[in-house]
């Protein structure tokens, strides 16, 4: 290993805490990128991944300094650089790929004019060559008809296109190392499935050297050579790719790998105990010691380095890893499914239900804010029986929460009624229910940051459901909290803080135990747990069916995350455009996803395997609205069989396995055209 | 028994009170406001002379040990008046203020909530009322209604309550949009309830800012109008009188306008410099928004 | 694009026609009429019937309305009760003055301002911004009378290097004028400069700090590129519509100050003719103070509807 194209050593990189103290955000680090490796970098938020990343360009944040160490990029050290000598480099030798790109876009400017800027800055060619360069660079990120992409604004473009215009302005300076943070984080599944597809062929066509920082485990696996696992500031583990996820020799990296839902094993992944320490806190011993099985005093007590174990690929901070290659990795799943019970006792009923409104707000009236996005819902049918957990899936778009907020009567229905336990009729408006309809259906928010008031203590906010829906006063009322309280993890003492003082996964157990104080038959989940950690993720999951086993509630479950969705869900309703493509069970669904969309959506999806590629059968393209007549997805369907497709609505057809798909092409046919192409 | 919750929001408000008194600004600005305050109210019983006893043999004295600030024109002595010259300006805007952020926060919110034609048509209408400058508003009143306070206090609480209409429909429009108000529909909380409990909680700190700099600007309006000649009339003390008394002086008594300008000048920084460390410990950032 | 602009119009008329019901009802509405408040409460009953006969009192309140805003929308602002001249002969003069002394502290204030502004924010919480924008909120607070005598009695008396008061006639020229104007100037922008500034400098920092910024500088583009074409753009975009909120809000303290210099303009003939409670020319005042404020504001909207890409571009797609 001698081609280094940059080294890092002992850095460490940190702030002033307002009492004086230095905090370091990056400890120690030492590692090193060779000549046309992709490394990934993964971590939690708070692992530092990110400011490692900047710092690979010589930039830190604003209150951030060096505090030791060096980045050293063709034996020069970028942290002491003058600035002058950082914009030759910048842009030119390394490039950033930002997590953002619509924010990182500047607002005012041409795409054009932001990716000739760099071509100005670092190359010497003449205005006739860099407009030729700029329609090349466009046409290599496959932005579709690439001169007039170059005449619009960066707002004028979907999420998807912003990303790929940032590739193609950090290619633009040919760079031999390219910095990717979190380029695919808020993009749609098929979206994100393309732009990795680009991002590998431009790792193998021009011989870059890359860096890809990551939450996302699934993501890094497509695309890294080696991965580096980061906890609280260290690297805790750091080597080959498939070595480390088929058998992570380090206690996080073996947990962090086992809290990911995946697609070929259902049932719950297994959660991690605790919380990554605090910045200020001192650690003197393992960073990882307070949520270590294997800890000891010695791992309390004195810090492990980072080294190869005898016979492996991989560089470990842990004193115990022994322990973990004698484990295995073998994947301790409950089968959450279980105890299906045969008795089917419809509780809700999407009968033909429609809505359309649309989506703009008085604010974004004054601000002349154009939202022109009618978002229209056609005609849902999905039955829901107790004790079931149904998933909506799809892409943004699709509807899903928009069902699930005329469920909760937030939204009128244009069409089409919402049945409870078979003969109630709920009114599509909120105002018009009964107490007892009201506290039979609750809703658990995305963000818990938004759905808890910040003004409120916890004691407040659960006391609101108890209050209005069982008129609880007093110690009854008190005693009840407490319960609550209990029974989502969370002690007493976490009565009277505000929602400011708690942690994202505490946020959500509140909103949870606030759902639940209402003792209701359904609830509904919106995104529930894409705010969230990927280990605090599989902790709320966990909650959830815990929660559901005991109470016997229904849940309707919104996500994009199709994996969290396999691992949760009886039955799946995947959505296109506002229309029903797929109803079903989900083993049957995952198993043999019939309809076109389906293929397409599970397809793209990305597991932590580097074997496990994704397929890519339909173009990428972000669509306005749907069309007027036909099936929803004519325009991106790769099995089109003619023109019945474009004028006829889809008939429903139901397989032999169960699932019901909306599809001119008979379901047989389907299978066939699968199985022959695999 | 004592409530938990109000422990933990006075725990909440002392952090606040805290990080207000930490800022330099805050520090200096409190202490200006609050001195002032208690001269408002003790200067009577402490002050040396009587404000209104004109002494011809006396007038227009320097500073000396007798008369600390000098004498004015009528050789009334000038420390006296600029120790009760704050009174009715405190008195009037402080209840001035009241009134705007009442009926302000209402229509504000109101507006907020209900949207629509009628948002509109009011928006309309305050948008018009900002286009009539405050100055001649506030001197038609007076010149016909007379400058009592109990003209004063209204006019200028209805006057500068509209620019508080806006600060607080903006921050329902914000609150509105929150998945916990959302949330709140959704469980089937009356209106009143989810105005009281969501809404209000968390409308409140801004108006409360905004509040805190019309007072400033209000007692800016008022001794303007003293100063014009259409506020407190003589012989009632009144820094803006003062001043405007003075100022004709200034060549060779130039101490009979410094000290009111110090005084007044000091409570306006003071309520500034108060609001703006208020607005910091609560998080709002005022300086995006224009002084209407 | 084009709607747009004449939606802004439309909503600048409306609040215009509001304004001049509001100004009608208010003097409609407090006791008394223009006769009862010119000629004091003790006017005697033939004297006030003359004096409400000429200005056409005894008509109902809807129908003056209508006939003095027909006549005001043809550039007739009625008859003055004390000068006895037609108003708009009186407030001409007083225009033109005003705008002198409005326009030189505009023309001063707004680069200075978007100067200071910008040194402020790129030299944040360094010497540069804590000593202009201590210095800022100062002369933002201080009520304009205090700062204008405070710079009499430095400037004028104890320096003795500029005349303190105006002595010159409402009718004299412009060339009479201009040396009188400069401490009234330094007043008015004094305040407005510094209200300007400090919000200049609040978009310029929150712009900087924006993740494009970041973008720019890891791109490799030279600091001050950086600044011309990645931050001030966007940064001074918003600042648009405040500045001119600001000038508005600042017609009140150049009432103010014209009286504290004696200076003849708008300003002192509203104090004038508030002093003879002279409601005629009161409500054509107030008229055109509203007018220059719908007129301001449309000005900085149409302006940014024009340099912001974002309004423009989504016109054209619709």
């Amino acid at each position: 290993m001698s081609d280094k194209i940059q080294t890092i050593e002992n850095l460490s990189i940190g702030f002033k805490s307002q009492n004086g103290r230095e905090v370091s955000i990056l400890k120690d680090i030492s590692t090193h990128i060779n000549k046309g490796e992709t490394v990934g970098i993964v971590g939690e938020s708070g692992s530092g991944k990110s400011t490692l990343a900047l710092a690979m360009m010589g930039y830190t944040k604003q209150g951030l300094y060096t505090i030791s160490g060096q980045c050293l990029f063709k034996s020069k050290n970028l942290l002491n650089m003058t600035d002058r000598d950082l914009e030759k480099i910048r842009g030119k030798e390394i490039a950033m790929i930002p997590q953002n790109a619509g924010q990182s876009l500047t607002p005012n400017l041409k795409i054009g004019y932001q990716i000739e800027e760099t071509l100005k800055l670092h190359s010497t060619i003449n205005t006739k060559d860099r407009q030729l360069k700029i329609t090349e660079l466009l046409y290599k990120v496959r932005l579709p008809s690439p001169n007039i992409m170059a005449q619009r604004y960066p707002h004028e473009l979907s999420g998807g296109q912003q990303q790929r215009v940032a590739i193609a302005m950090a290619l633009a300076g040919s760079p031999k190392l390219l910095l990717l943070d979190e380029p695919t984080t808020g993009l749609d599944v098929t979206t994100q499935a393309h732009v990795l597809e680009l991002l590998n062929e431009i790792a193998k066509d021009t011989d870059t050297s890359m860096v890809y920082v990551s939450h996302d485990l699934g993501a890094i696996a497509q695309v890294s050579d080696r991965v580096i696992v980061m906890y609280a500031g260290e690297i805790v583990l750091d080597g080959d790719v498939r070595e480390v996820l088929s058998s992570p020799l380090h206690p996080y990296a073996y947990g962090l790998l086992n809290s990911i839902p995946k697609l070929s094993l259902p049932g719950l992944p297994e959660a991690m105990p605790g919380t990554p320490p605090q910045l200020e806190q001192n650690i003197k011993g393992c960073c990882f010691f307070e949520r270590c099985e294997f800890a000891t005093d010695k791992c309390k007590n004195s810090k492990p380095e980072l080294f190869i174990p005898k016979n492996k690929k991989m560089k470990v901070r842990c004193f115990w890893h022994s322990k973990l290659s004698d484990k295995q990795y073998k994947p301790n799943y409950d089968t959450h499914s279980a105890n299906k019970t045969k008795k089917l006792d419809e509780v809700l009923k999407l009968d033909k239900v429609s809505i359309t409104y649309t989506k703009q707000s008085i604010l974004d009236q004054l601000l002349n804010r154009f939202s022109e996005k009618n978002i229209t819902v056609k005609d849902i049918e999905i039955e829901v029986n107790k004790g079931e957990t149904i998933a909506l899936v799809g892409e943004s778009g699709s509807g899903k929460s928009t069902i699930l907020k005329s469920i909760a009567g937030l939204l009128n229905t244009k069409n089409g009624a919402i049945n409870f336990k078979k003969n109630i009729t709920l009114s599509s408006d909120v105002r018009n229910r009964t107490n007892s309809q009201l506290r039979a259906i609750q809703l658990i928010f995305q963000n818990p940051d938004e759905s808890l008031n910040p003004s409120h203590t916890v004691q407040e906010i659960l006391s609101q459901p108890l209050k209005l829906y069982f008129q609880l006063s007093g110690d009854k009322l008190e005693e009840k909290i407490i319960d609550l309280l209990k029974k989502v993890r969370l002690t007493e003492s976490y009565l009277y803080r505000f929602p400011r003082q708690l942690s994202g996964g505490e946020k959500q157990r509140i909103a949870v135990a606030r759902a639940f104080a209402a003792k209701p038959d359904i609830i509904l989940c919106d995104e529930v747990t894409s705010a969230l950690d990927v280990s605090v993720q599989a902790a709320v999951l966990k909650l959830l069916q815990d929660l559901k086993n005991d109470m016997g509630t229904t849940y309707i479950f919104v996500s994009h995350d199709l994996a969290v969705v396999r691992a949760i869900s009886d039955k799946v309703a995947v959505l296109y455009q506002g229309r029903l493509c797929e109803f079903g069970p989900s083993s049957e669904v995952y198993k043999f996803p019939s309809h076109p969309y389906t293929e397409v959506l599970l397809g793209a999806v990305l597991e932590p395997d580097p074997d496990l590629k994704p397929v890519l059968t339909a173009e990428d393209r972000v669509e306005e609205s749907p069309p007027e007549i036909g099936c929803s997805f004519q325009s991106r369907c790769p099995r089109v069989l003619g023109k019945k497709c474009f004028t006829e609505t889809p008939p429903w057809q139901i397989s032999k396995n169960g699932n019901a798909i909306r599809c001119h092409i008979k379901i047989e046919n389907l299978f066939k055209q699968q199985t022959s192409e695999n | 028994m004592v409530n938990q919750n109000q422990i933990s929001k006075l725990k909440r408000l002392s952090e606040i009170i805290i990080s207000i008194f930490s800022r330099p600004s805050g520090m200096i600005g409190f202490s200006i406001v609050i001195l002032h305050i208690i001269i408002a109210i003790i200067s009577p019983l402490i002050v040396p002379y009587d404000y209104k006893e004109i002494n011809s043999l006396i007038m227009l004295r320097p500073p000396s040990e007798e008369f600390i600030f000098g004498t004015d024109q009528l050789g009334r002595d000038v420390f006296t008046r600029t120790l009760m010259g704050g009174r009715v300006a405190l008195l009037v805007t402080f209840f001035g203020t009241l009134i705007a952020v009442a009926w302000g926060g209402f229509v504000g919110i109101f507006c907020g909530l209900v949207g629509g034609k009628i948002d509109d048509i009011v928006m309309r209408i305050i948008d018009a009322f900002l286009a009539i400058p405050w100055i001649l508003a506030m001197l038609l009143i007076v010149v016909i209604l007379g400058t009592s306070t109990e003209v004063l206090i209204p006019a200028l609480g209805f006057f500068y309550g509209k620019g508080i209409v806006r600060v607080a429909r903006a921050a329902t429009h914000d609150v509105i949009a929150r998945d916990f108000i959302m949330a709140a529909k959704a469980r089937g909380h009356s209106n009143f309830s989810i105005i009281w409990n969501e809404l209000l909680p968390n409308v409140r700190d801004a108006v409360m800012v905004e509040g805190a700099m019309r007072w400033s600007w209000m007692l800016l309006a008022f001794s303007s109008l003293s100063f014009l000649g259409f506020g407190v009339s003589p012989p009632t003390p009144d820094w803006g009188l003062m001043i405007s008394e003075g100022r004709g002086l200034m060549s060779f008594a130039y101490w009979s306008v410094i000290a009111p300008i110090v005084a007044l000048s000091s409570l306006i920084i003071g309520i500034n410099l108060s609001a703006d460390a208020f607005a910091k410990a609560l998080g709002i950032d005022r300086t995006q928004k224009a002084p209407v | 694009m084009f709607l747009l602009i004449l939606k802004r119009l439309g909503l600048g008329f409306i609040t215009i026609f509001l304004v001049s019901v509001i100004i009608f009802t208010g003097v409609e509405v407090l006791p008394g009429d223009a006769c009862t408040a010119y000629l004091e409460r003790e006017a005697k009953g033939e004297l006030l019937e003359i004096c409400r006969e000429q200005l056409g009192l005894n008509t109902p309140a809807i129908e003056r309305y209508l006939s003095w805003s027909y006549n005001a929308l043809y550039g007739d602002l009625g008859y003055s009760l004390s000068g006895e001249k037609p108003i708009n002969e009186i407030i001409s003069v007083r225009v033109r003055n005003s705008l002198i002394l409005a326009v030189t502290a505009i023309l001063i204030g707004i680069p200075l301002a978007i100067i200071l502004g910008i040194v402020t924010a790129l030299w944040r919480d360094k010497f540069p911004d804590i000593f202009i924008s201590t210095f800022a909120i100062f002369s933002m607070t201080i009520p304009e009378f205090i700062s204008a005598t405070i710079l009499i009695l430095v400037v004028a008396i104890w320096l003795n290097w500029l005349p303190g008061i105006v002595i010159v006639s409402s009718n004299s020229t412009v060339l009479e004028l201009l040396p009188n104007i400069i401490l009234p100037v330094i007043a008015i922008s004094m305040v407005m400069t510094a209200h300007m500034l400090r919000m200049v400098r609040s978009n310029i920092i929150q712009v900087m700090s924006s993740d494009y910024v970041q973008m720019a500088k890891l791109k490799g583009v030279p600091y001050w590129k950086m600044v011309f074409i990645h931050v001030l753009p966007n940064g001074l975009l918003p600042a648009i519509n405040i500045i001119a909120l600001t000038i508005a809000w600042l017609l009140g303290g150049v009432v103010v100050t014209e009286v504290v210099f004696n200076y003849p303009g708008l300003g002192r003939l509203v104090i004038e003719s508030i002093s003879d409670r002279d409601l005629p020319v009161v409500q054509a005042l107030a008229l055109i103070l509203a007018l220059i404020y719908v007129g301001v504001n449309l000005i900085a909207d149409l302006l940014t509807l024009v340099v912001n890409p974002r309004l423009r571009t989504l016109q054209v797609r619709k």
